[in-house]
């Protein structure tokens, strides 16, 4: 090679990936370094939607921040509020009644279903297929129709309360439910007949942006991210919470580390969670959906406390400190997608373009859940 | 050789099923509602900004007890309260959401002990002026807004 190749081949420039009007909502840059079409160095350039979430639950009542928790992870607002109020019960000792932890059950997986689906259909847009967004919005709306019915509102649910939550389910609720598994059901091979094994697909996502355990854990990733790199890590099982541990349920795990490992642990998880539902609408007690007692102006005792729950993107953890006012001394968010974005600059190293993209696709990510 | 082959048979194969499917679904009945030419029922329970629903004798239920202002999170409802001579309950005398700053979190709803607020129906709130979003829920109904 001579002299002069090699510096043409060095040549690197900057290419400026992702929405950034303030207008457009989930605001992620990332700053690629690309050697022709392969990336050398990509940084994301996160904090364009930074509303400072934490700050906020720290000069507010404990009941008055609950709205706010729906819109961390818009797409799957109830596992927010439901790490956020299982944390401030822990602190204020607050005893659930059985019926409640049934009905955030059924509605969270709900939720994860509905996160599932839409992220099959983004994930396929971002690939350059934009037919499957239609077919999975079509089921992601009936449990909307569902979940607006009993809460209210399509996606920033507010729907659990301190001690329970705050309308109890219907008749209605459960039949639509029922009908909604059975449907879904019907659909899944149809999925697997023109998503999983369509060719272009399995080109695109097979041996792709392979992430190594290892990698996973160096970044804290959680979720179906570091389930599709072979390691069994899901809170539902080694932290159970709620009534979790009285279903019977498989965690979805894929060794192989690529994209499609990741869409295949996401599928399995919609499966998994029909299952969830179906056995929690089985064994559906009756009785009070609110405790009793729970003081309007709540006061936990001085105290420290952390509560993780399994969102539809991985762990979601909620720090709070009480100083033994209205208001948290305290609160941290541990949110799945910073983490699993974090591992973006790393895995995307020499890869092409439209591969990183895959992997972007591929992590799930909610930009206002990084920010926060 | 043979891998190839049969790898663009494979192909060809799946993508004919995606065909296949798409035509199928071609010619079931179309999920979308064209609004707005139709429109779909609410739920009961849909959350939108509050109204305050009036008693028998046509007037609010509301006492002016103040729990719904202390509650709402982001302090969009201003109130003021009289007590008329010889009533036994005090009165509304001024009632204002200033919905551009509400979450329809209906925290204030709930807050509530005498039934007096309740979720309206109402969400075609487009308007280009922002003072249509400071409402006066004491104003009589039949007035429509904002507008």
């Amino acid at each position: 090679m001579t002299q002069g190749t090699q510096s043409i081949h060095r040549e690197t420039f900057v290419l400026n990936l992702g929405p950034q009007h303030p207008a457009t909502h989930g605001v992620l840059r990332i700053k690629l370094t690309m050697d022709g079409e392969y990336i050398e160095d990509a940084e994301p350039v996160i904090g364009y939607g930074h509303r400072m979430q934490e700050k906020m639950g720290e000069n507010r009542s404990y009941a008055k921040y609950l709205p706010n928790t729906a819109r961390l992870d818009y797409v799957a607002a109830m596992f927010n509020t439901h790490g956020y109020v299982c944390a401030v019960e822990r602190l204020a000792g607050i005893a659930v009644p059985e019926r409640a932890e049934f009905i955030r059950v059924i509605t969270a997986e709900l939720n994860r279903v509905a996160s599932h689906l839409l992220w099959v259909g983004a994930f396929l847009v971002d690939l350059g297929g934009f037919t499957p967004l239609l077919y999975t919005f079509d089921d992601r709306e009936q449990i909307l129709d569902l979940l607006e019915a009993t809460t209210g509102a399509r996606l920033t649910f507010c729907y659990y309360r301190f001690g329970g939550v705050c309308n109890d389910i219907d008749d209605d609720f459960v039949a639509g439910t029922r009908k909604f598994i059975a449907h879904l059901r019907s659909r899944m091979p149809m999925y697997h007949a023109f998503i999983t094994k369509n060719i272009i697909f399995r080109k695109r996502c097979e041996e792709i942006a392979v992430i190594s355990a290892e990698t996973c854990r160096k970044f804290g990733a959680t979720g179906p991210v570091i389930r599709g790199s072979g390691v069994a890590y899901d809170v539902r099982k080694l932290e159970p919470y709620s009534v979790y541990p009285r279903f019977n349920f498989n965690v979805p795990v894929y060794p192989e580390g690529d994209c499609m490992a990741r869409y295949r642990v996401r599928m399995d998880e919609i499966e998994e969670s029909l299952r969830i539902l179906e056995q929690a609408l089985d064994q559906l007690p009756g009785g009070p959906v609110m405790a009793e007692k729970v003081p309007r102006i709540l006061k936990p005792a001085k105290g420290d406390c952390y509560f993780n729950v399994e969102s539809a993107r991985g762990t979601f953890g909620v720090r709070l400190v009480s100083d033994g006012t209205d208001k948290a001394y305290r609160l941290k968010l541990r949110s799945p997608c910073f983490s699993n974005l974090s591992l973006f600059q790393e895995c995307s190293r020499g890869l092409l373009l439209p591969d990183a993209l895959a992997l972007l696709g591929s992590l799930d990510l909610v930009i206002p859940d990084i920010d926060r | 050789m043979w891998n190839y082959l049969k790898e663009i048979w494979l192909g060809t194969y799946s993508l004919m099923v995606g065909m296949w499917i798409t035509l199928r679904l071609t010619f079931h009945r179309p999920v979308t509602v064209q609004y707005p030419y139709q429109t779909l029922k609410l739920p009961a329970r849909f959350r939108g900004h509050v109204q305050l629903p009036l008693d028998a004798n046509g007037k609010p239920k509301c006492v002016a007890c103040m729990a719904c202002a202390r509650a709402c999170p982001s302090n969009c409802i201003t109130m003021e309260g009289h007590k008329p001579e010889g009533a036994t309950r005090r009165e509304l005398s001024k009632y204002t959401l200033d919905f551009t700053t509400c979450s329809l979190c209906g925290l204030c709803v709930e807050s509530c002990n005498f039934d007096a607020l309740e979720f309206s129906k109402d969400y075609n709130l487009a308007s280009l002026d922002k003072g249509d979003y400071v409402m006066d829920l004491l104003k009589p109904a039949g007035k429509e807004q904002p507008k």
